[in-house]
């Protein structure tokens, strides 16, 4: 299994998920430096990312949209914190208005990658997302994957008439 | 979109304060009153007392009477719905290392060519 081990904090909104592959760190790392690679695993098929622009340097901005089912095009940022190839990335993921700069109404996520070797050509790659808040968690969700969102908040809706 | 009852809204107003995520967590197991949970902060009782009134009405702690005292207590049924968000967040990055490993063996068998 690539998923090595998941870790989820409710009181800190934290998830942090270990992966491996069998695969340098370098490879792994194009992952997330070439956009070409990036867009064809950032957003699932029903709901594909386009990076347009990819600065990945410390201070560097990384642009992409996603296109959604009905063609919805919402637009999105990457504000990169960290970078030190092909170990660690930092960057704030956040959402962006129509003309691309940065939405300051909408809440930003932070995203840590730590990539390592593990020996005998295997890659342990490490994400740590971090929310400000619930509502944050709910708004990334939402662009790409409105089945499962409404999927959940069927489930929260139970869960709150059971409480009431 | 419209996804948000108003309760749930306010549940989400309430989380996204560190002090009340902290009040929520200590509430937990300990069976501590208002002034008791307010000695762990660096502020006054009243501001402590406020931050307990918004997680109440959040329905994310409720007081009990214990005796002569009266606890905060976590509503773990509250907890859950970050915890269910969580869990569509952590599929949602199941998807994407799928995508990531199919994508690094597919290279990895073209360099082998």
């Amino acid at each position: 299994m690539t998923v090595t081990a998941v870790r989820k904090d409710p009181h800190t909104l934290s998830l942090t998920l270990d992966a491996e592959f069998d695969a340098s760190p370098e490879r792994v790392w194009q992952l997330w430096s070439d956009p070409r690679q990036l867009e064809r695993w950032w957003g699932p098929p029903t709901y594909p990312a386009t990076f347009t622009k990819h600065d990945l340097r410390p201070g560097g901005r990384v642009e992409y949209h996603m296109t959604g089912p009905d063609g919805d095009q919402p637009r999105a940022y990457w504000e990169v914190q960290n970078v030190d190839p092909p170990h660690s990335l930092v960057v704030r993921d956040g959402f962006a208005d129509d003309d691309g700069s940065p939405n300051t109404e909408m809440p930003t996520n932070e995203l840590r990658v730590t990539i390592e070797e593990v020996g005998a050509g295997r890659t342990r790659m490490s994400i740590v997302s971090t929310f400000p808040s619930t509502e944050a968690m709910e708004q990334v969700l939402a662009m790409g994957m409105e089945e499962g969102l409404t999927e959940a908040v069927g489930q929260i809706d139970a869960i709150l008439a059971e409480d009431g | 979109m419209q996804i948000a009852p108003p309760d749930f809204d306010r549940m989400f107003g309430a989380l996204a304060d560190h002090t009340r995520r902290d009040i929520v967590r200590r509430a937990i197991d300990s069976e501590e009153g208002v002034a008791e949970l307010a000695s762990h902060y660096p502020m006054s009782f009243a501001a402590v007392q406020k931050h307990i009134a918004i997680l109440e009405r959040a329905g994310l702690v409720t007081k009990h009477r214990i005796g002569r005292r009266k606890v905060v207590r976590t509503n773990v049924d509250g907890l859950r719905v970050a915890r269910r968000l969580l869990d569509q967040y952590e599929e949602m990055w199941r998807g994407r290392i799928d995508r990531m490993t199919q994508l690094v063996n597919e290279y990895t068998r073209e360099e082998d060519r």
